[in-house]
């Protein structure tokens, strides 16, 4: 379960209450290969889903189509799990497709995030596969009278050393294998594996470059209406006038106008149309009330102002002493950050006969179904969500959002396909941001061993996860409808707060105190949760502590570590830059964190450079390095890709990214308020993957984020000497 | 309003019947059911809806449709490739690299990256940045896609 979403009612529970049928088959064979090391159950979104015809299904024409709750968000997925089945059943790889999350069809995920996609949904596969294949060998033994040891899988089909062969169709005579994937497995020896540690191409990306329908943005259906929706200037803004008749006689294209509370949104055939009636509606529609922002306040002092929920994360030892021995003290902040997705969120909508039809890029299908369900008032069974890939961005924006919007505004028009576009003002200023933080760190160093004694890490942050989960109040239509649902305010919060925290080190005494507190603006999970903001404070003190005990950065990490893979990609990385010369005002920094603590290595080192400031200061990225050990690694390629483009993404909010707002709004709501990298800011990445094939596979989609920000921060202060703890580092931060 | 337009786009002639303000975008989405170009802002900040003007790329989320009737050569994504569906060897590049993750911004990248190359067949980095920059990419590729244009340009 990623670690984001609320807790529920698990289906294992379900089928354990109506009791399950289907029995599990023997093992056969010597020297039976079970689950992976250290890894002793079975992934959990395959014992909430266990029956291997969740997972994998065999077609009459041969091929095998293999299902995944998991939506594809630029992280490969599908192409992975297609590896990963071919491998367990020695099918060629084209003849497997892949089915991404729909509603009633594939298994239900929840959502796909928290790096987890390999981890749930692609191990899942691997053992549905494993299971399959043990069950088609017995079938066909039965059939030739002989062992299933003397038979072979070879592009679907059973062999004998007869001749005789029979398809996984035949063997099935067109029914499914129904049979619960059940502990012990024979998995496939890694030693004869074809496809998996292979950088197989994602096929995908070649029909994106032929510009093939792919996208939600690229759905057309007959008779298909455009939809805009006009929001508030404000939070919490209310309707007070919109002259509708008006807007008929200034944009004659206006097929409607729906009106609901402060819900507006402005339906036409033609796209343009409801483009201009949505122009139109910014200048004529009259508001009233709006939640005050706290604009006249430095955001971090805000933070620590307010009333918090408490929570003490980590209780290692005895840290009292700080309060009189620290060697350093120092405070850290982050503000809030956008996810800027390039394609604004869409979404396409059918209500027709009682049934919803939702198209969405939601990152969870089921839980938006169920959501809808509550929102509209209608039968869970009776709303149908089918996952499309939108436009990327690794966490919670808009999606869901607009999927409310047009389940609404489909409702309004039954019978016709209604396909909500956000503007761009839309996405920047509605989307969830990612949360503001703020960290105050303490420890104390030996002076005799130089090593740390003590370590206190106290963080003020509003909740990483805001996902619909089921429930409808925090869909935004719901909250500006006549009777609008409000979400309830939550008296606990979820670890996605205080994700890494806790250092990965080995230190005496550890405290984290957390404080939840509620923000001024919405939020909800951007790529790694809290860890980005806890990681850079962490890793940027660990820099401090060294160079006030005149110690190496590498060494001083690597003493104070005792996972041996941790000291590796340390060590990998700090290879990776040893021949580099650095010209005047020019730094490297490093930084390592192990993602979740539980999840993927990772250890970054940034090169900068910093101008002198009388030509106006600028800090440019040079280049930077990456190790990672995410265990296993289905395909090289696509984690060294997603590696690169977490270096990349992280860099650019560590340097530019910061939502800004006055008293009265966001006021970053285009790329020119909100500048993320451009091709000209954008450093060069070189990624080493170091590939454990023994090990489990680690979540690895997010493990770069934080340690890029501390090494950036540690970099700067190395090229100039001066110490940036507020993010973003800009340059005026220098002077 | 509406007027009788004439656009020539991936070499074909296609009259429409449209208001003249719309945006080319609109027009190659909607009318023309063409995949190739994006919205993204529809500020011309994000290079999302690029597509080549002649030899020249250009954001079509805010050009008037009534600006590239006349004769303009119009090419979308879709125009890259030849007839016999071999790909364009910008986008041969892109697909050899794998510079993309959720492909959105491929377009942009593409399009500007084929434009660059006309005019400079041997484009150094810091021109291919400079022919890229109007291209925003958050999945963050671009390290991979100046790979895949220095590819595809032989350098």
């Amino acid at each position: 379960m990623p670690h984001d979403s609320a807790p529920i009612p698990s289906r294992r529970d379900f089928l354990k209450g109506v009791g399950c049928l289907t029995v599990g088959f023997v093992l056969f064979g010597a020297n039976p290969l079970l689950a992976a090391p250290g890894n002793p159950e079975l992934p959990g979104s395959l014992q909430d889903n266990p029956r291997i015809n969740a997972w994998l299904e065999v077609l009459a024409d041969g091929r095998v189509r293999v299902l995944t709750g998991k939506i594809e968000i630029g992280q490969g997925i599908r192409t992975a799990v297609a590896q990963i089945a071919a491998e367990e059943l020695d099918m060629p790889l084209e003849r497997v497709e892949v089915v991404l999350a729909e509603t009633g069809r594939t298994p239900d995920e929840r959502y796909t995030a928290g790096s987890a996609s390999i981890e749930q949904s692609a191990m899942s596969v691997r053992y549905a596969a494993a299971a399959a294949r043990q069950k088609l060998l017995i079938l066909a033994a039965a059939q030739f009278k002989t062992t299933p040891g003397r038979l072979t899988l070879r592009d679907g089909a059973v062999h004998a050393s007869t001749g005789r062969q029979l398809s996984f169709a035949q063997l099935l005579g067109g029914q499914q294998l129904t049979d619960e994937v059940r502990l012990p497995i024979q998995l496939k020896p890694k030693a004869n594996y074809r496809y998996v540690g292979q950088s197989i191409p994602r096929p995908d990306i070649e029909q994106m470059v032929r510009a093939e329908p792919y996208y939600v943005q690229d759905l057309r259906f007959p008779g298909m209406v455009h939809a805009r929706i006009l929001r508030p200037p404000s939070y919490e803004g209310r309707l007070a006038s919109f002259d509708t008749k008006a807007l008929q006689k200034a944009v004659p294209g206006v097929l409607q106008v729906v009106i609901d509370g402060s819900f507006v949104a402005v339906l036409a055939e033609r796209e343009y149309d409801a483009k201009l009636a949505q122009d139109y509606g910014r200048l004529h529609a009259r508001w009233s009330g709006g939640r005050k922002l706290p604009a006249d306040q430095p955001l971090a002092e805000h933070l620590r102002s307010l009333p918090a929920v408490d929570k003490r994360t980590t209780d290692k030892g005895n840290v009292d002493s700080l309060a009189t021995d620290a060697t350093l003290r120092a405070s850290y902040f982050k503000p809030y950050l956008m996810h800027g997705s390039i394609g604004p969120s869409c979404a396409v909508a059918l209500f027709d006969k009682n049934e919803l039809h939702v198209w969405t890029h939601s990152q969870g299908v089921y839980p938006l179904r169920d959501s809808l369900a509550k929102l509209l008032k209608i039968n869970p069974d009776n709303v149908h969500v089918k996952g499309v890939p939108g436009s990327g961005c690794y966490g919670h924006n808009g999606a869901d959002d607009v999927a409310a919007d047009a389940a609404l505004l489909a409702r309004a028009v039954p019978g016709r396909h209604v396909r909500v576009q956000w503007s761009r003002d839309d996405e920047h200023a509605w989307e969830p941001y990612g949360s503001a933080m703020l960290f105050d760190m303490a420890a104390r160093l030996d002076p005799k061993t130089g090593r740390i004694t003590h370590w206190q890490h106290e963080l003020w942050s509003d909740t990483h996860s805001t996902r619909p989960a089921g429930s409808p109040e925090k869909l935004l239509a719901a909250q500006y409808r006549a009777t609008p649902l409000l979400p309830k305010p939550e008296d606990d919060f979820s670890g996605g707060i205080y994700r890494n925290s806790e250092p990965y080190y080995d230190f005496p005494a550890v405290r984290v105190d957390t404080h939840y507190v509620q923000g001024p603006l919405r939020v909800s999970a951007l790529r790694s949760l809290g860890a980005y903001g806890n990681i850079f404070a962490l890793e940027c003190f660990m820099e401090e502590l060294a160079v006030k005990s005149g110690q190496d950065p590498y060494e001083f990490r690597l003493r104070h570590l005792t996972d041996e893979r941790a000291k590796a990609v340390i060590r990998k990385v700090r290879d990776m830059v040893r021949s580099e010369k650095l010209a005047a005002r020019q730094g490297l920094g490093v930084a390592f964190a192990r993602y979740k603590n539980k999840a993927a290595y990772c250890a970054v080192v940034a090169k900068v450079s910093v101008a002198p400031e009388e030509d106006g200061a600028t800090i440019r990225v040079l280049k930077i390095w990456s190790a990672i050990d995410a265990g296993e690694v289905i395909n090289p390629d696509g984690l060294r890709n997603q590696t690169e483009g977490g270096l990349i993404q992280a860099a650019s909010w560590t340097l530019n990214e910061e939502v800004l707002f006055n008293t009265q709004q966001v006021t970053t709501r285009q790329w020119e308020q909100y500048p993320i990298f451009r091709f000209d800011e954008v450093p060069l990445v070189e990624v080493a993957v170091l590939n454990r094939t023994t090990e489990p596979p680690l979540g690895a989609g997010e493990a770069a984020q934080g340690p890029t920000a501390a090494a950036l921060a540690n970099a700067v202060f190395h090229a100039c000497g001066k110490r940036v703890r507020q993010l973003p580092i800009r340059p005026e931060k220098l002077l | 309003m509406d007027a009788n337009l004439t656009l020539l786009v991936n070499g074909k002639q296609h009259t429409l019947r449209l208001d003249p303000a719309t945006p080319l975008l609109y027009v190659l989405r909607n009318d023309l059911a063409l995949n190739g170009p994006k919205f993204g802002c529809g500020l011309q900040q994000c290079g999302a809806c690029m597509v080549l003007l002649d030899d020249v790329a250009w954001p079509s989320c805010q050009l008037p449709v009534h600006q590239v009737t006349g004769g303009v050569a119009i090419t979308t994504l879709e125009g890259l490739a030849a007839p016999d569906g071999t790909l364009h060897p910008v986008q041969a590049a892109f697909v050899q690299e794998q510079a993309a993750q959720c492909g959105f911004c491929l377009n942009g990248m593409v399009m500007s990256a084929v434009s660059l190359l006309r005019q400079y067949p041997k484009p150094d980095e810091a021109a291919i940045r400079n022919g890229l920059f109007r291209v925003l990419c958050r999945c963050s590729v671009q390290a991979r896609a100046i790979k895949a244009v220095q590819r595809a340009a032989g350098v």
